[in-house]
C-alpha cells in the first residue's frame, strides 16, 4: 500500500458535519442501469446524511452519494469518477447514488480548471484527489469504529461498506458510524490501494445516466425550464469580419406574436482584458426574446440590421497568466485567399523550431529526397446539442445552468460583464450533448447573463443549428510539407518538417519522428485571422498525426519496408539512442502499442480482398495505434473493420473506454472522409447538415476491435488519442485500395450528401 | 394561435398555438415533453424522431396543423417503464456517449422492428441512416438493434 500525504489537499476536504437528508431530491433511478434492468432495485434513502468531504456523503443507512466533480459530455466521468471514489472508500457499488457536483473552487480546488472537462484531463488529474476522498472518507469511518469498540484502527478491516475488528468480533456498517466519522480529524496521511486489489476499478459499470437518456428524461441544458423562463435567440453578424451598427425594425420585430424584446448585446467591456477562452468574433449581436422556441425562431429570421466591418485590432490576452498579444484583421477572409497566403509564407523562410544535426547536407547529398504536401481545411464541432445556456439574474445574484466544459474560465468574465462577484455566480453544470473542445468557450453563458439581467427575467438562450455551425470555434486550417533524405542505401537520413496554419501553427517539433532521425528540421508559421477557432478533439494533433503517419507511410514504401517494421526501427533508434534532449514522448509505451496493434490485427497475415493502412501517434499523454481494414464496394471506399490498441495506464471503466475509443475512430474517419468548412467573404459556407456532411450508420466500420496495454501505470488520458491517428490509418488504407495516396482532407470531398 | 386536440403517448391533450408550429416545439415548450431533441430543424439529423400513427417522422418540420387525428409517440411514452426491448439492449449495450441523439436513434429503431423483425444489417444501416451521432456510437447501436430484434 502507499501511504500518500493529505495535507496538500486538505483544504479540499471541507470539514463538515450533518446534513439535513429528508428533503433532498436525489436522482437514484439510475440504479436500474447497474444491474439487469428486469431487477429494478430502488435504493431506500436514509433518514440523515453525513457529508464526509467534498466528493461524497455517507446516510445512516450505508447508501453513499458521490459527486463527480467534472461536467459531463459523453467521455464516461460522471460514471468513472465515482468508480474511483468508490473503489478506496470499499463500498459495494450498488449502494452508490451518483450526483453532479455543483461547481466551487473551494470544495474542488484546480483554481480554473478544478472542474474542467477537455484535453483527456479529467481522469488524469482527479486520479489523485478521487482516490484520497474515498481513503480518507474509509481512513475516518475505521477511526470512528475504533473509538466506539475500543480497538486499535489499524486493525479494523473494510469490505463493501462493512468495518469488522476480527479479534473483537465487532461488525458495522459504514452507515452506522457516518455520524462519528464526521467528528474524526481529517487524516494526515492515508493508505491507497495497490492495483491488484481493485476490485471496481477495471471492472466495467454502466454509464450511472444510462437508464434516464434511453428514456428521454430532461438532463441537457436545452431541456432546462423554469417557471416565467422566456426564450432567447441572437442573430450574429453574416460574416466574420462583421459587426453590429444598428437594427432597422425593432418596432416590428416587437410587434410580432409571443415577442418580448428585441435589443442590441455587447458581450464584453471595453476595458475587459479577455482569456484564453474568452475567443469570440462576434461581441455585439441582435437578442430576441420571446415566449416560446418556435415565436422567437419566427421573429428572428425578420429580424433586420446594419452590419458594418470590424476595425483591425491589437489586444492582450490573458493566458493562464501570461499576455499573449492577438492581431485581428478587419478583411472579409476567403477559403482561397487562406490558400494562397500559405503557399506565399510556405515558400519563405519561417520560425525554427528544432533543428538537429545538420539537415541542410543531409539533403544536399541525399541520393533521394521524398517531398510531400498535406492540407486539412476548417472543421465544424457540430455538437448534436447546440450551444444554449440558462441564466437567472436577480439584482446581484446569477445562476447559470447549461452545457460547458470550463466554468471555471467563463465565471471571471460574466463577473467583470455584470458587475457581480464571482461569489454570487452559481453554475449547475448540466449534461451536454457533445462538446469536442467547442463548449469550453462558454460566450453563450455570458449572452444567456446579459439578456437575462436586461429583461428581468430567467431566460434560455438557444443557438439554432444554423448559429451553432456559423458561429463557430473551428479547428484551424492547416498546411505541412514533410520532406526525407534517403541514402544510396536507401536508407533514412534526414527528416525535414514545414508546417503552417491560419490562425496557429499545427507543428509539434519535438514529437515523434524528431529524435529518431540523426538530421532533423523543423519549422513553422502562422497567419492572422478573424475567423474564430479553438480545441477540436487536439486540432494540431489531429491534422499532423494524419499528414506524418501517411508521409511515413510513404517513405517506408520507398525504401522497401514494411510499415510497421520501419517505424518500429525508428522507435528503437529514439529508445535506445535519441536524437536531442527535448523528445516528449516515450519511445518503449509508443513501440508497444504498435505491436500491439500488429499482433491483435495479425497483421502478418495477409488477405488480398483486404486493402490495409496503419498509424500510430502520441498526443495528450496516452499513445494509440490504429489498423484500419478498407474494401471498395462500387467505387466508395468501406471500413471493414479498425483494430485499435491504446496505452492510457489503468483503465478505470473499460466498457466505456471502448465505447469512447471507438467513438474517436468513427469521428475521424468521418472527419477525415468528409469533414470541411470554408469561407467566401467571410461567410461560413454551410450553416446546416443538408451541406456539412457528417459520418453516418452506413460508413461507420463495420467492426471496431480496442485493445488496452496493461502497464499499471496511472491513468494519462483517452478522450483525444484514439483521435488523430485514425486520420493516417484511412488515407493509407485509401491508397491500398485504389493506388492513390490522399494528401488533401477531406478525401471523400466530391461524395454526395445523403439526407 | 389555434387550439388543438392531439393524442400523445396515448394521453389527450389540447395546445393553443400558432398552426405552424412544429410538432418538436409543441413537445418541448408547450408539454414538457423534452425527451424529444433539437438538432438541425430541417430533417437531416433524426434528433426529434417520433411516431406518427406508428411511423417515424421528423417532428421538426412537422407543423401541428397538419397531424389530424394521427396519433404520436414520443420516446416517453415508448414503453410503460423504460422496458421496451431496444431500451434494455441500449443499456445492456451501454450504447450512448453523450447521449443527445439517442431517443431520436432509439425512435427510428423501434419504427423498424415493428415492420421487420429481424433486420439484416443492410435493412438496419438504411432505416438509420437518416439520425447522425457525433459521438461515433453506430457499432454499438447496430448491436443493440440486433440484440433487441432476437
Amino acid at each position: 500500500m502507499a501511504l500518500i500525504k493529505t495535507s496538500v489537499n486538505r483544504r479540499s476536504f471541507l470539514k463538515s458535519s450533518a446534513l439535513a437528508g429528508g428533503g433532498l431530491m436525489l436522482g437514484f433511478s439510475w440504479l436500474a442501469s447497474c444491474k439487469p434492468v428486469t431487477e429494478e432495485e430502488i435504493l431506500t434513502l436514509p433518514e440523515e446524511w453525513f457529508a464526509i468531504n467534498s466528493y461524497l456523503k455517507i446516510g445512516d443507512n450505508g447508501v453513499v452519494t458521490i459527486f463527480s466533480p467534472n461536467p459531463e459530455f459523453g467521455q464516461n466521468v460522471k460514471t468513472s469518477m465515482p468508480m474511483i471514489v468508490a473503489e478506496e472508500l470499499d463500498i459495494d457499488w450498488k449502494k452508490v447514488i451518483v450526483e453532479q457536483a455543483v461547481y466551487s473552487q473551494e470544495k474542488f480546488p484546480g483554481g480554473a480548471f478544478g472542474q474542467f472537462s477537455g484535453g483527456s484531463q479529467g481522469i488524469r488529474t482527479k486520479w489523485q484527489p478521487l482516490r484520497m476522498a474515498g481513503a480518507t472518507a474509509k481512513q475516518m469511518l475505521k477511526e470512528a469504529a475504533a473509538q466506539t469498540w475500543n480497538v486499535p484502527s489499524e486493525e479494523i478491516t473494510t469490505e463493501n461498506g462493512v468495518l469488522t475488528h476480527e479479534a473483537s468480533g465487532n461488525t458495522a456498517g459504514y452507515g452506522e458510524m457516518a455520524s462519528a466519522a464526521v467528528q474524526i480529524p481529517v487524516p494526515e496521511e492515508v493508505k491507497l490501494k495497490e492495483a491488484e486489489e481493485f476490485t471496481i476499478i477495471g471492472h466495467s459499470k454502466n454509464n450511472v445516466d444510462g437508464k434516464q437518456i434511453v428514456t428521454g428524461k430532461p438532463m441537457f441544458g436545452i431541456d432546462y425550464q423554469k417557471e416565467g423562463m422566456l426564450i432567447a435567440m441572437a442573430v450574429h453578424p453574416p460574416a466574420f469580419g462583421m459587426t453590429l451598427e444598428t437594427i432597422n425594425n425593432a418596432d416590428a420585430i416587437k410587434s410580432m406574436s409571443g415577442i418580448v424584446d428585441v435589443f442590441p448585446v455587447k458581450i464584453y467591456k471595453e476595458t475587459y482584458k479577455r482569456g484564453y477562452f474568452d475567443t469570440n468574433s462576434f461581441p455585439e449581436m441582435v437578442v430576441v426574446v420571446g415566449q416560446s422556441t418556435w415565436q422567437v425562431m419566427q421573429a428572428k429570421k425578420e429580424v433586420e440590421a446594419s452590419w458594418k466591418p470590424i476595425t483591425p485590432s491589437t489586444q492582450t490576452v490573458n493566458q493562464f497568466g501570461r499576455d499573449v498579444i492577438v492581431h485581428t484583421p478587419a478583411e472579409l477572409e476567403n477559403t482561397e485567399t487562406h490558400n494562397s497566403q500559405i503557399d506565399e509564407l510556405m515558400a519563405k523562410p519561417m520560425k525554427e523550431a528544432r533543428r538537429d544535426g545538420d539537415p541542410d547536407t543531409a539533403f544536399k547529398n541525399a541520393a533521394k529526397v521524398i517531398e510531400r504536401t498535406y492540407s486539412a481545411p476548417y472543421l465544424a464541432h457540430n455538437c448534436m446539442e447546440p450551444m444554449n445556456a440558462f441564466a437567472h439574474v436577480e439584482g446581484d445574484q446569477v445562476w447559470l445552468a447549461g452545457p460547458l466544459q470550463a466554468p471555471g474560465v467563463i465565471e471571471p468574465t460574466i463577473s467583470d460583464r455584470l458587475d457581480i462577484p464571482i461569489e454570487n455566480i452559481e453554475f449547475e453544470m448540466t449534461r451536454m450533448g457533445g462538446g469536442f473542445g467547442r463548449r469550453a468557450y462558454s460566450h453563450y453563458m455570458v449572452e444567456a447573463a446579459i439578456i437575462s439581467q436586461k429583461v428581468n427575467a430567467p431566460v434560455k438562450l438557444v443557438y439554432t443549428r444554423e448559429d451553432d455551425m456559423t458561429n463557430g470555434i473551428y479547428r484551424p486550417t492547416y498546411k505541412a510539407i514533410f520532406r526525407a533524405a534517403l541514402d544510396e542505401n536507401n536508407a533514412l537520413t534526414a527528416i525535414h518538417i514545414k508546417a503552417g496554419g491560419v490562425p496557429e501553427s499545427p507543428l509539434f517539433a519535438n514529437r515523434f519522428p524528431a529524435g529518431s532521425v540523426d538530421n532533423y528540421l523543423a519549422e513553422e508559421f502562422a497567419i492572422d485571422s478573424n475567423i474564430s477557432t479553438g480545441a477540436f478533439r487536439a486540432p494540431r494533433s489531429n491534422f499532423m498525426a494524419g499528414a506524418e503517419q501517411s508521409f511515413l507511410d510513404e517513405v517506408a514504401e520507398e525504401m522497401g519496408k514494411d510499415p510497421i517494421e520501419f517505424r518500429l526501427d525508428l522507435l528503437k533508434r529514439a529508445e535506445e539512442n535519441p536524437v536531442g534532449e527535448s523528445n516528449d514522448y516515450d519511445a518503449k509505451r509508443y513501440a508497444k502499442v504498435l505491436k500491439l496493434v500488429r499482433d491483435k490485427s495479425e497483421w502478418a497475415t495477409s488477405n488480398p480482398s483486404i486493402s490495409r493502412g496503419v498509424s500510430a501517434y502520441f498526443c495528450h499523454n496516452s499513445y494509440a495505434a490504429h489498423v484500419l481494414d478498407m474494401t471498395m464496394e462500387e467505387g466508395r471506399p468501406v471500413v471493414q473493420k479498425v483494430t485499435c490498441a491504446i496505452d492510457c495506464g489503468i483503465v478505470v471503466n473499460p466498457d466505456a473506454a471502448t465505447n469512447m475509443a471507438e467513438g474517436g475512430i468513427v469521428d475521424g474517419i468521418g472527419n477525415a472522409f468528409f469533414g470541411e468548412m470554408t469561407f467566401k467573404d467571410g461567410v461560413p459556407q454551410k450553416n446546416n447538415f443538408h451541406q456539412y456532411r457528417m459520418i453516418r450508420m452506413s460508413e461507420a466500420p463495420k467492426e471496431i476491435s480496442v485493445h488496452f496495454v496493461d502497464n499499471g501505470i496511472d491513468p494519462t488520458g483517452l478522450g483525444e488519442p484514439p483521435f488523430p491517428p485514425i486520420f493516417g490509418a484511412v488515407a493509407n488504407a485509401m491508397y491500398k485500395a485504389t493506388g492513390e495516396r490522399q494528401y488533401n482532407q477531406p478525401f471523400l470531398k466530391n461524395s454526395k450528401i445523403l439526407g | 394561435m389555434a387550439k388543438f386536440s392531439l393524442t400523445i403517448n396515448k394521453k389527450n391533450v389540447e395546445v393553443d398555438v400558432d398552426p405552424s408550429t412544429p410538432i418538436l416545439w409543441v413537445l418541448r415548450d408547450h408539454l414538457n415533453l423534452v425527451g424529444t431533441k433539437y438538432g438541425c430543424g430541417i430533417a437531416q439529423c433524426g434528433a426529434c424522431t417520433i411516431h406518427l400513427d406508428g411511423n417515424a417522422m421528423r417532428s421538426c418540420i412537422l407543423p401541428i396543423d397538419k397531424v389530424g387525428n394521427q396519433k404520436i409517440t414520443t420516446i416517453e411514452g415508448l414503453s410503460n417503464h423504460g422496458d421496451h426491448p431496444l431500451q434494455k439492449a441500449w443499456i445492456e449495450h451501454d450504447v450512448p456517449q453523450c447521449g443527445y441523439c439517442q431517443s431520436g436513434q432509439i425512435m427510428s429503431a423501434a419504427a423498424l422492428l415493428k415492420e421487420n423483425k429481424t433486420p439484416s444489417d443492410e435493412d438496419i444501416d438504411i432505416a438509420m441512416n437518416g439520425n447522425i451521432c457525433r459521438c461515433g456510437t453506430y457499432t454499438r447501436i447496430k448491436a443493440a438493434i440486433k440484440t433487441a430484434a432476437k
